[in-house]
């Protein structure tokens, strides 16, 4: 260290606590107001809106649902036309998936996993400021364009020829497809963030062996973010190319091939999947364990579980064609795959039954949501070993048996552990409780609104009905059991509602929850509710997987931070031993800029291929003031 | 009193009854080769599946409201517990991996017993078109050859290769009271064999989204005794033949003059279109456009006077005519039996 240095160094262990928050607080506060709120990078603001804007669009894509089951009461209803819920079903997909469902999963880990690795911000701040930016971009493209009745309609699946240039006509495909640019480019930012923060970031202490279940899951589904975007990128990229330019990738009659579109597709499409449950997955751990009152069992198998499923997720695609006349051996190489999937699965729902087994469950609402899943998610599992064998799929195949499987999937597996994470979580948040009476209702509502609605369609499916038909005739014996879901879809709505209500309600009035309210093991609790922009006073030094049980007195901490500039420690990646001083960049208004010229540059670049061109300047200028070395503390390390 | 639980039952699931009585569109009233080892094999991995899931949800329930010691602090494990757990959770996953493995390979015995119609069997060959199917007939020589759409019959007891081709986007063929689907995609021939045990009417869709009218994409497969089938085609290989009565002759004169015959084809006359399906007998065919409405003069006159209220966005044009001329040509068209 050299001697000017120390002089204008001041570290965290020269000030008593006090002084110490205050100092902090200067540094690291978001200031208020419209700049400070377009220019902020701390991980928490950013993923807190990440978390509401997802929400927003799982509240209009439920809007979208039941404008389908209007339509799908009665036989020949003229509520909706075909051109209309083509658009609707069509944006409800693509809105699930690419709006609410992984971003809502990679935000609660925006939020989360700097707080349970114990830093002070995620890694690469203003990149995580960029995707919210770019991903709120994509959503209104996407809305905006349902709105002047230019919304997509080739299904979120987007299949040639249909979407292709000859029958999918004026924008819509290509809105689509753009809308995919948008929003893969943003989960993959988020991926890389959230990897370095894992590797990198860990509060010193932390080893491998440490680290609580969640932030694996996020690790994992981050590399499969990673390594299954490239794929979409690569199809949307050449749908545009074949509809913009002129090539003939996907055009059968100048030697493309129809079926391509469909691997590179589902070659992203299967992993989607398990990058919308891994997380799932870690949230009920970490609610196991802490309605259940002791670390989940077998922390190992399920870490190995997860990296299976990872791995696995990546083996499958063909499952999702088993229809199209691919080689029958190839078939059933993925009819095994696609069967092996259960054994991870299996490790986990077993792990999670013995832990609650051997624990002393509490049964607060969140904990009543992982029971639910574990009831619907093992339905969605089971039909999904049923589709997964060939001679099965080819009757099920497109049908409301599918539709069935992978809302249980979805919605039994992934958003009731988001709904329970939520009621978790939300003290940490807000600072304050939601309530447990109107929790326990809205779950109920929602668990049996949610099985009176789905259930009912693997009958349907049986009895012939097709996925993606705006009506059916009256002589088709499926107008009673779809008068029935489409009545049941109300109790799911009410229970929903009841939950917006709760969530809206305790941001205000909840009661004040103090730092632990469910006396839970990890990190992100040492600290008070809402955390403070700096997240912890000082950096703790984690001696053991469940550090708040393990280690109940007053955690250790590592000190020695500079506190009159962002600094945040980084350490090795396996033993998470304390190495450097970081510099963590500091708010910037530039990440807007350079997503709102991006945003130009895509949405150009549908009507005119030269918009890349001419749309690429002001990205670059965005990107130069971005990196602008401004002589700040942060550039000298 | 028997007799009227059965009566209940049959009034509470309508659908299963319906589909008992017409064989009509369900994966589970079956009544082909294909369709009836289908339905074996969903039955056992569903019975299977019940039983894992009913196992699992009954370990749930005791694992939470089962009776427990008190336990001094959340990290506070009994180790031989722990064994005891690790063993019993070893065990699900062998049984996991046991009954997957059985899946696996029943699925594969599954497909290998599907029936495959060989080259001399009888042969089809469909077409998947917004939103409507072509049938192709071959015979031994090039005259036997003829041209229908979205009816297909077929001899019962008898494989018959359905050759399928997609011409425009991407369609799928299913009929599943006979068969699994197989999806038709342009670029890539692929072909399924049906084969039906029964005779009767079977209804088939299309199964894979392709556009506006993706709902209104039906066909119906009838099987019929040999004698029968060869009837039919027969009836199917002749010209149309006009009748004498007047307003049919006028009707003729009406579909000739007009722009109908640019888009279909009536074989024995000048109608020679070939971009909507084939009409040489289309009064004889039990529905019309795509198994949209049953086949009457009404129905025929309906559809023409208006085809895009009835199939909105679907390629037929409305082609205005006087009620004289509709009333005239939808007599012609029901009279091509």
């Amino acid at each position: 260290m050299r001697d000017g240095e120390t002089k204008r160094d001041i570290r965290d262990t020269d000030l008593d606590r006090p002084a110490l928050e205050a100092a902090l607080a200067r540094i690291w506060n978001t200031p208020e107001g419209l700049w400070g709120a377009l220019a902020t990078v701390d991980h928490k603001i950013i993923g807190r809106r990440y978390v509401i804007t997802a929400f927003v669009f799982l509240a209009l894509g439920g809007v979208l649902a039941m404008l389908m089951r209007l339509q799908l009461a009665q036989p020949e209803a003229r509520v909706l036309g075909p051109d209309r819920y083509n658009q609707i079903f069509t944006m409800h997909g693509s809105n699930m998936m690419f709006l609410f469902a992984v971003p809502v999963m990679e935000a609660v880990g925006v939020y989360l996993v700097p707080l349970m690795v114990g830093t002070r911000n995620i890694a690469f701040p203003r990149l995580n400021a960029f995707s919210y930016w770019i991903f709120l971009a994509g959503g209104a493209l996407l809305w905006i364009s349902f709105v002047l009745d230019m919304g997509p309609d080739v299904g979120w699946f987007a299949y040639v020829p249909l979407s292709g240039p000859q029958y999918g006509f004026g924008k819509r495909a290509d809105i689509w497809a753009q809308m995919i640019t948008f929003t893969e480019l943003s989960a993959l930012a988020v991926s890389v963030e959230i990897v370095v923060t894992i590797l990198k970031q860990r509060a010193p202490g932390m080893s491998l062996d440490k680290i609580p279940l969640f932030v694996w899951s996020m690790l994992v589904t981050s590399f499969v973010v990673i390594m299954a975007m490239p794929a979409i990128m690569i199809a949307s990229s050449t749908l545009i190319l074949d509809r913009l330019v002129g090539t003939h990738l996907f055009n059968p009659a100048e030697g493309g091939d129809v079926l391509l579109w469909q691997h590179l597709f589902w070659f992203f499409g299967h992993p989607e999947v398990y990058i919308i449950f891994l997380p799932a997955v870690g949230m009920v751990s970490t609610m196991t364990a802490t309605f259940a009152r002791r670390p989940v069992f077998g922390d190992l198998a399920m870490v190995m579980a997860l990296i299976a499923t990872g791995i696995l997720a990546f083996g499958l695609w063909v499952h999702h064609m088993f229809v199209t006349g691919l080689p029958r051996l190839g078939e059933s190489f993925f009819t095994a795959s696609s069967m092996a999937i259960a054994i991870p699965a299996g490790v986990q729902i077993f792990c999670w039954l013995a832990t609650l087994w051997d624990g002393k469950p509490i049964f607060k609402t969140p904990l009543l949501f992982v029971i639910g899943f574990i009831v619907t998610f093992v339905i969605g599992g089971l039909t999904g070993v049923m589709v997964a064998s060939v001679p099965f799929d080819t009757q099920v195949h497109d049908t409301y048996f599918v539709v069935a499987h992978f809302h249980y999937v979805l919605i039994g597996g992934a958003v009731f552990p988001l709904l329970g994470a939520i009621y978790y979580w939300f003290p940490k948040i807000t600072g304050r409780m939601m309530s447990e009476s109107l929790g326990r209702s809205a779950f109920w509502l929602i668990f049996i609104g949610f099985n009176m609605t789905f259930f009912p369609m693997h009958i349907l499916g049986l009895q012939g009905m097709p996925r993606r038909i705006y009506t059916y005739q009256p002589d088709m014996p499926w107008h009673d059991l779809n008068l029935f879901v489409s009545v049941s879809s109300l109790i799911l709505v009410a229970g929903f509602l009841l939950f917006f209500f709760d969530a809206i309600r305790s941001a205000r009035r909840g009661l004040p929850a103090g730092d632990n309210p469910w006396d839970a093991p990890t990190l992100e609790w040492a600290t008070s509710s809402p955390p403070p922009s700096f997240n912890f006073s000082y950096i703790p030094v984690v001696k053991a997987a469940n550090p708040l049980w393990e280690q109940p007195d007053v955690l250790a901490v590592a000190g020695g931070l500079r506190i009159n500039s962002r600094e945040l420690i980084i350490s090795t990646v396996a033993s998470a031993e304390p190495e450097a001083r970081e510099a963590s960049p500091r708010n910037s208004i530039w990440p807007f800029v350079a997503a709102l010229a991006t945003t130009v540059m895509l949405i150009s670049s549908i009507f005119t291929p030269w918009a890349v061109v001419w749309g690429s300047i002001p990205i670059v200028v965005a990107l130069i003031g971005w990196f602008w070395p401004k002589g700040t503390p942060e550039d000298e390390s | 009193m028997k007799l009227r639980a059965t009566a209940r039952l049959r009034a509470l699931i309508p659908a299963l009854a319906l589909a008992g009585c017409t064989g009509w569109q369900s994966a589970i009233d079956v009544h082909g080769a294909s369709a009836i080892s289908l339905k074996h094999l969903i039955v056992v991995i569903m019975a299977t599946c019940s039983v894992v899931w009913a196992l699992v949800i009954a370990t749930l329930i005791v694992a939470l409201w089962r009776r427990r010691e008190a336990r001094e602090s959340a990290i506070a494990l009994d180790p031989r517990r722990q064994r005891r757990m690790t063993l019993a959770v070893g065990g699900a996953v062998a049984a996991t991996v046991i009954v997957i493995s059985a899946f696996t390979v029943s699925s594969f015995f599954t497909t290998r017993q599907l029936t495959a119609a060989g080259a001399d069997d009888l042969t089809i060959k469909v077409r998947g078109l917004q939103w409507w199917w072509g049938v192709e007939y071959f015979g031994s020589k090039p005259e036997l050859r003829f041209e229908t759409a979205n009816e297909i019959h077929i001899p019962v007891g008898r494989n018959v290769r359905v050759q399928l081709e997609g011409l425009d986007v991407i369609h799928s063929f299913w009929v599943p009271s006979l068969a699994g689907k197989q999806d038709l995609i342009p670029g890539r021939p692929n072909e399924i064999t049906i084969r039906a045990e029964r005779a009767g009417v079977y209804r088939g869709q299309c199964a894979e989204f392709c556009g506006l009218q993706h709902a209104h994409m039906a066909f119906f497969v009838v099987a019929e005794e040999q004698r029968a089938f060869e009837a039919w085609t027969a009836l199917q290989r002749d010209n149309a033949v006009a009748s004498s009565d007047a307003e049919v002759i006028a009707g003729q004169r009406v579909f000739l003059s007009r722009p109908c015959a640019a888009c279909h084809a009536i074989r024995g006359t000048a109608a020679n279109g070939k971009i909507g399906p084939d009409l040489t007998h289309v009064g004889g065919r039990k529905y019309i456009a795509a198994g949209l409405l049953e086949t009457t003069r009404g129905s025929l006159a309906a559809w023409i006077a208006d085809p895009q209220t009835l199939k909105p966005g679907n390629n037929m044009p409305m082609v205005p005519l006087a009620a004289e001329e509709l009333r005239s040509v939808s007599a012609y068209l029901a009279s091509l039996k």
